[in-house]
Formats: structure tokens, sequence, C-alpha cells
């Protein structure tokens, strides 16, 4: 019994990776250039979606535990707060990165790579949580009790 | 104030943002906490925290103004700035408590009303619904005002769909109010849109200045003013707007229905004040067409049409929420009048409506909590097999009525004094009218429960069987407290009535 979506599924394994790349690429640029965690999160997520398309909901799951989105989410909201924590603890206002180094431009860097770092990991665990929580639906009627 | 140097001066000029990060942050982490009992102890700290700040907020706006705090150090109208006045500090502090006051109620509530596996995951989104209230009374940043009231409303979905555990036609409210606070989000964003059209700045301080300095601005100001009241009148439930709230009020965990009647519709008429005498000016005469005719119009048939409603319901929770409906009435109607007098009525009423309403779902959560009872029919009798429970429903009830000594009553009479100023006589007849119907739907439960005779089991008169102690003592704080505030005892009422004054007095351009 031939795969009829042999090509899908090698193209796909092919590309995986290599968005799952640009995602960290996006992201690691979103400090100085177009960018940033929204967009990285939202290209990592689709990477696992893609997966997910092809091999099925199940082997996602696997190599995605639902598990991990729950932790995700909640780590990256503690990232990008905990930066807000560390900064009044260093005794600055919320947020003020400037803090965070010895010279305020430093600061400044460091802050906004992990704000970015929470916002990647909030929004891709967001984006695949959505994802499972529809894709697992079970339906309401049968096919064939129509 | 001396009592102003007991709190750390850290608090004080961290304060704005603490209310806001301590309850978001901590949101997330009791997301995965394993067990509710755990859950439960963080929200309650969580939440006393967050009105202690409130509180030193509050004390420090009253002894040294308004203050400004600056979000990561970005100077406004560039960064995102925190405001806190005598407009602001109230409704903070009032959000506050009646958290604390809910969540020592959800101990024994949500057991009863919420799946087990679904507790923890309760309080957390209960947290971020909090963060995202405190938020939206903080900020002094338009956009973000947005942000915070979809933090508090997508939460508040979820908390309303939770009470499916025990009716399932939560769900259908739930979805319903997530169609309608979309809708409302989503006119208030496209109203901002415009508003930035206009003006391109977000800070509400700067809009403010440049639309003064554009004289009201162009046709587009005045859309996005339209856009801004449809889509807070939403959120506020608004007479013809409130189609959403009966539902979510009766079908939600009592928890979240007490929480939101006494502070999600209080904070977006917070911010209705905010927006139309702060923002924009009552001078300009697109506003003063929408306060003297809208809000006017639909706060006096909304008095009248949700009041009779309320009469015309089987089920007593839903008789309550037409009745929160027809309070907005009053509060808007305090709003339109736009004379100091009038916005310090409609504040206190603000204020006033939240300890009651808060105090009258409290019971009626209890109720159902030892009899299963929502239909005003079944209340027969409950002032002897409950009498603790419906001692406090009838001292919150005779102050929704507005009966003198209780916190309705002041209220009603600043708003029957601020009108007659005016020289608004019809508006005072209807303020009695809708009092008159006010003693009807609530006295049909009154003398249910007091002159009715208990249901006979097996035979057998029902016993006596009073709502547990942490039910009991946050529904007599609010029912004592409407009396403290309606009777000026340990001078509360003339605090309210000071704070209300203040307010008015910042709207309307007099200082404070």
């Amino acid at each position: 019994m031939r795969d009829p979506h042999v090509i899908l599924r090698v193209i796909s394994k092919f590309l995986i990776p290599f968005i799952a790349l640009f995602a960290f690429y996006v992201q690691f640029h979103g400090d100085f250039g177009p960018g940033g965690g929204f967009q990285a999160g939202v290209i990592l997520a689709a990477s696992v979606i893609l997966y997910a398309l092809i091999f099925g909901l199940d082997a996602a799951k696997k190599a995605f535990p639902p598990s991990w989105v729950r932790i995700g989410m909640t780590l990256g909201v503690l990232l990008y707060g905990g930066t807000g924590v560390v900064t009044w603890i260093l005794g600055g206002d919320f947020l003020s990165y400037g803090v965070l180094a010895e010279k305020s431009y430093h600061g400044q860097h460091y802050g906004i790579i992990a704000v970015e770092l929470g916002v990647l990991f909030a929004v891709t665990s967001v984006m695949i949580a959505i994802f499972y929580a529809f894709g697992s639906r079970q339906p309401d009627h049968n096919e064939e009790d129509w | 104030m001396e009592i102003l140097s007991l709190f750390p001066a850290w608090l004080l000029e961290q304060g704005p943002a603490f209310v806001i990060v301590l309850p978001l942050l901590m949101g997330a982490i009791t997301a995965i906490l394993p067990s509710r009992t755990l859950a439960w102890w963080t929200a309650l700290v969580v939440t006393l925290l967050c009105t202690v700040t409130a509180f030193a907020l509050l004390l420090q706006v009253y002894s040294e103004g308004a203050s400004l705090y600056t979000m990561g150090g970005w100077d406004p109208p560039h960064g995102i700035s925190l405001v806190i006045d005598a407009l602001s500090a109230p409704v903070l502090f009032l959000i506050a408590a009646m958290a604390v006051v809910t969540v020592i109620y959800a101990m024994p509530a949500t057991i009863a009303e919420v799946e087990p596996k679904k507790r923890a995951p309760f309080y957390a989104a209960f947290l971020l619904c909090f963060a995202g209230l405190m938020g939206m009374v903080v900020t002094g940043d338009a956009f973000n005002v947005f942000v915070f009231l979809e933090v508090s409303s997508i939460s508040t979905y979820a908390l309303v769909a939770m009470g499916a555990a025990r009716d399932r036609r939560a769900l259908t409210a739930a979805y319903n109010y997530l169609i309608m606070g979309s809708i409302g989000a989503t006119f208030f964003v496209i109203g901002l849109g415009f508003m930035f059209m206009e003006t391109g700045t977000l800070n509400m301080a700067d809009m403010s200045r440049i639309l003064a300095d554009l004289d009201g601005g162009s046709r587009v100001a005045k859309v996005g003013f339209g856009f801004i009241i449809i889509g807070l009148g939403l959120k506020l439930a608004m007479f013809p707007l409130h189609t959403w709230l009966p539902g979510a009020y009766a079908y939600a965990p009592t928890k979240v229905t007490v929480f939101l009647a006494s502070t999600a519709t209080k904070a977006a008429l917070y911010l209705l004040l905010r927006f139309t005498f702060t923002v924009f000016d009552p001078s300009f005469d697109y506003v003063a067409v929408v306060l003297k005719y809208i809000l006017i119009g639909v706060g006096v048939v909304g008095m009248v049409f949700a009041s009779l409603q309320a009469i015309f319901q089987t089920d007593a929770r839903r008789t309550l929420a037409y009745s929160s409906v027809a309070q907005v009435g009053y509060m808007l109607l305090g709003v339109g009048l736009a004379t100091a007098a009038g916005i310090a009525a409609g504040y206190l009423h603000l204020l006033n409506h939240a300890i009651i309403k808060g105090g009258l779902f409290l019971a009626m959560g209890a109720f159902w909590y030892r009899f299963g009872i929502t239909r005003i029919q079944d209340f027969s009798g409950l002032s002897k097999t409950m009498p603790w429970t419906m001692g406090a429903f009838m001292l919150s009830g005779l102050s929704l009525i507005g009966v003198p000594f209780t916190a309705g009553f002041v209220s009603k009479v600043n708003l029957t004094i601020a009108a007659a100023d005016k020289g608004w006589w019809w508006a005072v007849g209807v303020i009695v009218v809708t009092s008159v119907l006010a003693i009807i739907y609530i006295g049909r439960i009154l003398l249910a429960a007091y002159f009715g005779s208990p249901p006979l089991i097996d035979g057998q008169p029902a016993k006596k069987n009073e709502a547990p102690l942490m039910m009991l003592i946050p529904m007599w704080f609010l029912a004592v407290l409407s009396i403290a505030v309606g009777s000026n005892i340990l001078g509360l009422g003339d605090d309210f009535v000071m704070a209300s004054e203040r307010a008015a007095a910042l709207l309307t351009g007099q200082g404070g």
C-alpha cells in the first residue's frame, strides 16, 4: 500500500526545521530590526501545526506534549513579568531595562531580549494550545449517523 | 496623613504598577498550581495585598494629590503612564476590596459550584480578570485600556462558562456574553482608531489637550466618540445593550456574579466618565448632545423598563440582574446631568450599588448552596430556615430600594437633589417611580421569605440550615457596610460622599 501523501510528508519533513530556524532568526532580530517574539512565536507554532496536519495530531502531541503548552504559556508570562520584577529589585521602575546593566543601553538590550523570549514562549504555546483545542474536539455526531 | 507613613515608600511609589503586575503574574502561576486550596490562598493573599496598596494610593491621592507612574521609565505621551487621581483611586480600592470579599466567599461556594479539576484554573482566571479590571482603572493610555478590557473580559467569559457544572445554561450565557462583549470591545477599539487618526496620540491627557486645541475636532472625532460610547455602553450594560447581562449574572458561579456585578460594570462606567469628561469635554457640542439626549434617554428608559422586567422574573437571580440594569440607569442619569452634583451622585451610586448588589448576590448564592433555591416561589419560609442569610439579604434589599439610613437612600437622595437643582422634575418623578418598582420586586422576595412557611419535607417543615460562616461573614460585612454608609457610622457616609464629590470636582474641572 503506497502512502498517498508521500510527497507532502517528505517535503514538510524537510521544511519544518527551516521554518523553526526562521522563527529563531525572526526572534533574535527582534531587538534591532523588524520581527520579535510575537511573529517568531507564530512561525514556530506554525512548524508544529504543519507537523500535526501532515503526520496527525497524535504524532504532534508526542513531539510537543500538551503539558508543555500549559507550562510554556505560564513561563512566557513569568519571564516577561519577571524581567519587570528584576528591575524592581534593582531599584528601578517596572520594566525600566536601563538598570539591568551598568550602562543603560546595554540594560535596554538585555531587557528586550528577555522580554521577547517571554513573548516567544507565550505565543508559541497559546497558538499550539488553540490548535490542539480545536483539533482534539470529538465531532458531536458521527458521519454515518446522518 | 498619619496613616500614610505606615506604608512603605516603595509601595506608594510603585503601587500603580504593583496592583496590576501582582495579580497578573500570580494568575499565571496559579494556572499551573496543582491544588485548589493553594490556589485559593494565593488569590486571597494577592487580593489582600492589592487592597492594602489601593488603600494607600487612595490616601495618597487625598493628601498629596494625583500621581503619575511611567511604565519602564518612558515619559508620556510616548510611554505608557499610569494615573492615580481622585476619580480612579476610589474605584481601584472598591475593586480590590470586593475581590477580597468574594475570594473569602469562594472557598465554600466553588466547591459546590465548579467542577473539581477546574477549581485551580478558576482562581487563575479570576486573578487575570482582577488584574484586567485594575489595569483598566489605573492606566492613562487609551489603547492600554482596550488591552486590559480584553484581559478582564476574556477571563470573564471563561469564568461565566464554569457555571456549567450547576446549570448548563451558563454555556449559552457565556457564549452570548462573548459575542456581545467582543462587539463592544471592537467598537471601542474602532473608536480609539478614529481618535488616533484625529489626534495622533494614545495618551489620554495628550489626547484631551489636542482635542481642546482642535476645539472638539472634526467629524472623525465625533465618529470616534460614538464608537467609544457604544463600545463602553455594551460593557457597562447600558439599557438597550444589556441583553448579555441577565444570563451571565444568573448562571455564572456566584462568586463570579458578585464580582462582575460589583466591579466589571463599574470599571466600564468609570471609563465612560473618564472618556466623556476628561478625554472629551462636555463643552464640545456633540458630547453635550450625547450626554443630554442619549445617556439620559437610555438611562431613564432603562430604569423604568428594566425595573418592570425585574418584577416579572420567576428566577430571583434574574430579578437582581435586571435590577442591576436599572441601577446603571440611575448612574447614567447622574452622569448625563453633567453638573458637579449630578456626577457626584452618579459616582456615589456606583460605589453604593457595588456594595448593595454584592450583598444581595452573595445571599442568593447561599440560598442555592443550602437548598438549591433560585426561583422566587421557593423562597417561602426562608426567614425561618436561613435567618441570618435572609437577614443580610433583607438589609441589602432595603438598601437597594432606598430606605432611609441605608446606602441606597443616600445616593438616591443626592441624585434627586441634583436633578431638582437642574429643574428636571420629571427625572425626580422617574426616580420615585422606579424606587416603587424596586419595592415591588424586592418586596415579592421578602414577602415570600418572611410571611411564607417553610416547605414540608416528609411531612415535617424544613429544618434550619444556616449558610457556612465563610459565606455569612462576607455578606454581613457588605450588609452592615451599606447601613454604615447610609447612617454615617464611623463617618463612612461622609467619606463616600467626599470621595464622590472630589471625583466630580476633578471631572468638572474645579480642581481636586
